[in-house]
């Protein structure tokens, strides 16, 4: 096998090359909701199963146990659930009249993924959310209600903002999640396709490198992908934890 | 130096253990990588399996490791950490990047006359082995699994929709598509392996070129020409039926073959080596047609190209090892066991004594159709757009058309854009291949 010094024209390359930026935009737009989602939902089932009193420790166990999934099964899953010819949800999708396909529509592939991804890291959040609410003094939330606040005033006046260092603790992790670990419900559901509208960049560092087998080229990518994530987490930390009440 | 005698301690321990746990009377492993899936790998194991029962040398442990892609670069990036296997099978396109590979590869000629055997090449069929001959007619690697392109189509359904005559022609296709979805169906046609079957074996099949340089056969400038028009009109064509039904996308490689066995579509362009696992899950009648040609690009079909993949053997490993693998391949090519092979998975026969064998045991009078793969390789005598394709980087240049022709079936670009689009790109991998391996 030989090798030959070509100095910083892997990156050149790169840059050069359209896949790569669209591939960043996709990153983008599926980290995005990845987190969004998986946060958002995780907060209400947290703020849920906080007021129930009969049985918490059943719904608790319940919602944490899809972290147990593997990646690849969780895509499996989901893969299965939307098969446009064999899943279940496709063909009761086809009764709300979408033609679902995700391995010819991009959207229809981003979306699914998305909901893998999202439905995995669910449990995660939901986890470290119900823990920062359990920390919350009883006190507070009884002394809001005394006066008169509603369920809902009381949980944006006290509960969010005090559960805001735990907010700020998953955006970090979510993030990183998505960039890096979400590897595996890609390579399940839709290996990057159909014309690589699901190619987020963690997954065309394999691809070009393995499949592809320009190592240079993905070797490139994987430093520029491990400054993105260390600036995320600079920026991060620099500007939002201000604004985070401890 | 103490580290030093602590590793030699180690290794001495680890070399007891190995001693201890491998009885003296071991036969050789001889590791076998394939991308035989489902119903084939069971019989690719049936076969290695077979093969260690006649002897008591060797043991051949067959390891499937997943598609064909996957098998080929986990082959690579095996053989630079020093860990290869002895065969490994690498699908038809990969056939260049593989001759390129100089130091890597145990010519299959000089395996078998190195270990006492004779290779009949004049025994082979020629549509298979002039895809994987060097210009010099040595051949690298055994032909193993070898299927084309046939047009798989659902007889319940014809009758169902009124069709009579099995379409022989694009046009007959689409006024078959119009009556199966009148008469219900999801859909008409649909198909898999889309750039072998719609643009490799297109083209082939219309005696046009895919590339210059006798589609790379002649030599390593070669580039890409199949951005003409009589690909674009086609795929234009095809992908305005995706409104009305009458055609559907199913995904790459097989992702296709539930829609066709669940009767979404009745009409599935794919290989022939799909036969086994048809018959296994269909519960309809069905049945297997020449690929549709289209009359304004020619007379009459030309012929089709073969697909599939080869073992080849991977230098590196210990000498007496390959004696096995010498062994191991010609019982594999042995008339018998390519007829059962044929006759189990609609893969064609490679040799002549295979095919003579299965006329005789009478399995084309029982199984009227199965004969459709070997009779399209060889209903003419191949020209230099249609004896195959060999290209550098084709592996990865499928991939991009497979980019390309989803993005035309989602209409996010017009035939036209995507053949051109497909043609830049992968022009630019193969002008990649063509400086590193001057």
């Amino acid at each position: 096998m030989k090798t030959e010094f070509i100095f910083l024209e892997n990156y050149y390359a790169l840059f050069q090359d359209p896949d790569y930026r669209s591939s960043f935009f996709k990153t983008m737009v599926f980290s995005f909701f990845t987190t969004l989602i998986s946060m958002g939902s995780a907060l209400i089932l947290a703020a849920r199963v906080d007021r129930v009193i009969k049985y918490r420790t059943v719904y608790r166990t319940f919602l944490i146990w899809p972290y147990a999934v593997a990646p690849v099964v969780a895509g499996a899953l989901w893969m299965f659930m939307f098969d446009p010819t064999l899943g279940i949800v496709a063909y009761y999708l086809q009764f709300a009249g979408v033609d679902w396909n995700h391995r010819m529509d991009g959207n229809h592939a981003m979306i699914l993924i998305i909901l893998a991804a999202s439905w995995k890291q669910i449990s995660y959040n939901f986890l470290f959310f119900i823990a920062g609410m359990q920390a919350i003094p009883r006190s507070l939330i009884e002394a809001a209600a005394m006066d008169g606040a509603g369920p809902f005033r009381r949980f944006w006046t006290i509960v969010f903002p005090l559960l805001s260092p735990t907010t700020f603790f998953l955006l970090v992790v979510n993030m990183v999640y998505a960039f890096f670990d979400t590897f595996g419900i890609v390579h399940a559901v839709t290996k990057g396709g159909p014309a690589q509208a699901t190619q987020i960049l963690v997954y065309k560092v394999f691809n070009d490198g393995f499949i592809g087998l320009d190592l240079g080229g993905s070797a490139a990518q994987s430093v520029i992908l491990m400054a993105i994530v260390i600036g995320f987490t600079v920026i991060q930390f620099k500007y939002i934890e201000r604004r985070v009440v401890y | 130096m103490k580290w030093c005698k602590q590793i030699r301690s180690v290794g001495l321990v680890m070399a007891m253990v190995v001693l201890l746990t491998t009885p003296a009377w071991a036969a050789v492993e001889i590791q076998f990588w394939h991308a035989m899936g489902g119903e084939l790998g069971e019989h690719t194991e049936k076969i290695a399996n077979d093969f260690n029962a006649t002897q008591s040398e060797f043991k051949v442990v067959p390891v499937y490791k997943g598609n064909y892609t996957e098998t080929m670069t986990a082959a690579i990036a095996a053989f630079r950490a020093g860990q290869q296997p002895h065969i490994v099978q690498v699908l038809e396109v990969g056939t260049a990047t593989m001759m390129a590979a100089k130091g890597a590869v145990y010519p299959i000629e000089d395996v078998m006359h190195d270990h006492g055997f004779t290779l009949d090449k004049q025994g082979f069929l020629p549509a298979v082995i002039s895809y994987y001959q060097t210009p010099e007619g040595k051949l690298l690697s055994m032909p193993f699994n070898s299927s084309t392109p046939v047009m798989w189509y659902n007889k319940d359904a014809f009758a169902k929709a009124g069709i009579t005559k099995v379409p022989e022609t694009w046009d007959e296709v689409e006024a078959a598509a119009k009556k199966l979805v009148a008469a219900g169906y999801d859909s008409g046609l649909s198909f898999g392996w889309q750039s072998w079957v719609m643009i490799e074996n297109f083209s082939s099949w219309h005696n046009l070129a895919m590339g210059t340089r006798e589609n790379g056969f002649a030599g390593l400038d070669t580039r890409f020409t199949f951005n003409n028009p009589g690909v674009k009109n086609m795929l234009a064509r095809i992908a305005g039926w995706h409104q009305d039904k009458l055609f559907q996308y199913g995904g790459r490689r097989g992702d296709s073959l539930p829609m066709f066995i669940n009767e979404k579509c009745a009409m599935w362009l794919n290989s022939s080596a799909y036969y086994g696992g048809i018959k296994k899950q269909a519960k309809f009648a069905f049945g297997q047609a020449m690929l549709p040609y289209e009359p304004e690009l020619i007379d009459s079909p030309q012929n089709s190209i073969i697909g599939g993949a080869t073992l080849w053997t991977l230098k590196g490993r210990e000498k007496k090892d390959y004696k096995g693998v010498a062994m191991f391949m010609n019982y594999l090519t042995s008339p018998e066991v390519q007829a059962w092979w044929h006759q189990e998975t609609g893969y064609v026969p490679i040799t002549k004594a295979a095919w003579e064998l299965s006329k005789k045991q009478g399995f084309y009078n029982d199984n009227p159709g199965t004969d459709t793969a070997i009779k399209q390789l060889n209903l003419n005598t191949p020209t230099p757009n249609s004896r195959g394709v060999r290209f550098g980087n084709f592996v990865q240049v499928r991939d991009i058309i497979n980019d390309e022709l989803e993005a035309l079936w989602n209409g996010s670009k017009t035939a036209a854009d995507a053949m051109d689009d497909a043609v830049e790109k992968s022009n630019k991998l193969l002008e990649k291949f063509e400086k590193a391996n001057k």
